[in-house]
């Protein structure tokens, strides 16, 4: 029972990221691309995050902290340039 | 086994909005409406995981770190949304044909990056009122 479950939230994850994969490939403007990635970076932490309780590992959280610092920064960087296009 | 039943819990409601994140992202008709279910939903998503992998390990150390991630996440989330809604009106984005109300409208003035309280001059402000998405697009199937 407990193996299906984690089945389906390794599905859900997955296909949340199937459907921010098609948003970033498909545009249309590059802003929806950048919150696309900002997604993608947050659902990679909650890959991670479900990894880590299904087999007992701690240590991964450390990535998870380090990917949440990274998304923001991303996020903030390109969102800085964004508005100094000319 | 309560403990596993409450973190099972958690582990499903959160990928459940983690999943609904994503499709509000590919469905949503405009980039400021993708973006309000982002933030909101994926948050909401990643929070719930942290919590559920915070009442799975039972450890001190290991709990905090988790609940700092939260806060962390409930920090940022809102200001990188914010800062790249503002950076995507000032690029021009178009408006779905749909919005109501738009209270930015003439008050952004482009060449000093500013939000004024009178009125811009339309030439020197990012939206227009035919600067919306026409109706026939991919999004009204």
């Amino acid at each position: 029972m407990s193996e299906f479950l984690w089945n389906v939230i390794m599905l859900l994850l997955a296909a949340g990221m199937v459907a921010v994969f098609i948003r970033l490939v498909h545009g249309p403007y590059l802003p929806d691309r950048v919150i696309s990635l900002d997604l993608i970076s947050i659902l990679a932490m909650g890959f991670i995050i479900a990894y880590a309780v299904r087999f007992n590992q701690p240590n991964f959280l450390d990535v998870a902290i380090i990917l949440a610092i990274i998304s923001f920064l991303g996020t903030v960087a390109f969102a800085y340039y964004l508005e100094r296009r000319p | 086994m309560p403990r596993e039943i409450i973190v099972m819990a958690l582990m499903l409601g959160g990928s459940f909005f983690m999943a609904l994140a994503g499709l509000g992202l590919l469905r949503m008709p405009d980039l400021f409406l993708r973006m309000s279910s982002t933030a909101k939903a994926g948050t909401l998503g990643a929070g719930m995981l942290l919590l559920g992998a915070a009442i799975h390990f039972d450890n001190f150390s290991i709990s905090t770190r988790a609940v700092a991630i939260i806060i962390f996440l409930l920090l940022t989330a809102p200001v990188a949304a914010h800062m790249i809604g503002r950076a995507a009106y000032f690029d021009g984005v178009p408006l779905w044909k749909g919005t109501v109300q738009d209270d930015l409208h003439g008050r952004y003035r482009i060449s000093t990056h500013s939000l004024e309280t009178g009125a811009v001059p339309e030439n020197d402000s990012p939206h227009t009122d035919t600067d919306l998405i026409p109706d026939n697009s991919e999004f009204d199937r």
